[in-house]
């Protein structure tokens, strides 16, 4: 029995079109993927994603054992920023990529994947050390993000954040404030997936349906509006950020899929270390690549890339880009394929297309507006 | 063609019989399921195809279908405005989103097929 997410009955009355998730019923899309999208790239779009995982890690050792989890530097990061990481198995493959949070020393959040959260809760026990208490807090957790060029002005100008208002303002790209209202713990941080400014709201599980209701209506004028899983996917393909389940998994180290950046080899111990430095040391035997077709069609997850002739890797994301307005792919291909290899085809339900080599990311991200 | 007036298979296409002429589409359902269509391939003027062949594709944004033909003959006519323009078919799916015209070999097979009212049955059942 799928779950449902605090803001269920509220998509629902939206015309939202419902699909089972990572376990939860989810909205897939309003009105309509490409409308979506190009409401979050214009103006502004609300996104639930409750059902994502919030696991708390508190106590002295809080920070210690954090960076001895995921691959990222923790230790490097202030109070009230956040790093973008993966958490690795021992032989240096992606058990998540997530976001650490960084309250002080001895508080530290790590925000997962609905459809990972019980594995990495279940993981980050098997390897605790030191004096930590882990919380798995999804079930009680909401999570609204709020996207798009518009999104600053919404939360400025919305009753909810009347108490942050000027520190939204100041509020950089990868930081967070916590806010009380109506006695309740409200964490706000300057994050997303899609590429254009915006901001996640981490709040209780109760609030969030009427949170959600009071920021679509104050929004409305903005141009605001529900987004579903769909446009959520395209948006992040567009700036080429990595998704669980298509460019990372257990089968997949970060050094193949172009996360070599949340990496810290040299910050001391963490899972799956040994592993990374022998495969950086040997080179990895993959690398991700952009790919275009140079006709017509789409190229999706799963299908092969080929060159002369030969199986070379697959795509692991492919989609029509809506903003570009043509079939894009990412791949996962043998290191050993040229930097200007021409030819490549893709092998898309048993016809091969011709396809070149595109730079990612595909969109520039406004993340800094 | 007017919904009611169209048979239909399990796949969602529609099928509008004039004559020996069977004009094909997808139901507006389908193309609410498949959401923004972006691409369409279609078979060629002159091409045999059987009932159940596949013959052309659908892609949507996050997703491909396959049209089938919902009977046997010869393809006629192609809709062609929907190579630049696919989103057509989700705007009018009974009228201008029409994706081929096919020459009919055998009319029985038209018995295979299911009126509007047992297709609106078999959506409520399966959908």
């Amino acid at each position: 029995m799928a779950l449902k997410t605090p803001i269920y009955d509220s998509h629902v009355e939206s015309g939202g079109k419902i699909v089972d998730f990572a376990g939860f019923m989810m909205p897939v899309s309003f009105e309509g993927i490409v409308a979506e999208h190009e409401r979050v790239r214009t103006k502004v779009g609300l996104f639930d994603v409750s059902h994502m995982g919030e696991i708390e890690i508190t106590g002295d050792s809080a920070l210690e054992f954090a960076d001895y989890a995921v691959t990222n530097s923790i230790a490097k990061l202030d109070d009230g920023q956040i790093c973008y990481t993966v958490c690795c198995n021992e032989e240096g493959k992606i058990l998540d990529d997530l976001l650490v949070y960084r309250f002080s020393a001895s508080r530290i959040l790590f925000v997962v994947n609905a459809v990972n959260v019980d594995k990495i809760y279940d993981h980050l026990l098997s390897i605790k050390k030191g004096d930590v208490e882990i919380n798995n807090n999804s079930s009680i957790t909401g999570q609204i993000a709020v996207q798009g060029p518009e999104s600053r002005s919404l939360l400025i100008d919305s009753p909810f954040c009347a108490s942050v208002a000027e520190k939204i303002k100041d509020l950089e790209y990868y930081h967070f404030l916590v806010f009380d209202y109506q006695g309740n713990e409200i964490i706000l941080s300057r994050t997303g997936y899609t590429g254009e400014l915006g901001y996640e709201i981490y709040l209780p599980w109760d609030l969030t349906d009427s949170i959600w209701n009071i920021l679509l209506g104050k929004g409305k004028d903005l141009g605001a509006a529900p987004i579903g899983l769909g446009a959520r996917d395209t948006l992040r393909f567009e700036p080429c950020y990595c998704l669980y389940g298509h460019e990372i998994d257990e089968e997949t180290s970060p050094l193949e899929a172009g996360l070599s950046w949340v990496v810290k080899l040299k910050k001391g111990d963490f899972v799956g270390r040994g592993a990374l430095v022998a495969e950086k040391e040997a080179k990895p035997a993959r690398k991700l690549i952009g790919l275009q077709l140079e006709g017509r069609g789409i190229p999706r997850q799963g299908c092969n890339v080929l060159y002369d002739g030969e199986v070379v890797g697959k795509v692991t994301s492919g989609t029509f880009s809506p903003t570009l307005k043509k079939g894009l792919a990412m791949a996962l291909v043998d290191r050993s394929l040229p930097k200007d290899a021409s030819g490549l085809e893709i092998e898309i339900r048993g016809k091969l297309s011709p396809a070149v080599k595109v730079k990612m990311p595909f969109y520039q991200s406004h993340v800094n507006d | 063609m007017v919904p009611e007036d169209c048979l239909y298979t399990e796949d969602h296409e529609w099928v509008y019989i004039e004559d020996e002429i069977a004009t094909i589409g997808i139901s507006e359902y389908a193309a609410g399921e498949l959401g923004d269509i972006v691409y369409v391939e279609l078979p060629d003027v002159g091409a045999d195809v059987q009932q159940t062949d596949s013959i052309g594709t659908i892609e949507a944004v996050k997703t491909v279908a396959e049209l089938f033909s919902p009977i046997s003959g010869k393809v006629i006519e192609i809709n062609d405005s929907l190579i630049d323009d696919p989103e057509i078919i989700n705007r009018s799916p009974y009228e201008d989103g029409w994706f081929v015209k096919i020459e009919m070999n055998d009319k029985g097979e038209l018995d295979n097929l299911l009126d509007f009212g047992k297709y609106q049955e078999f959506l409520g059942e399966n959908h």
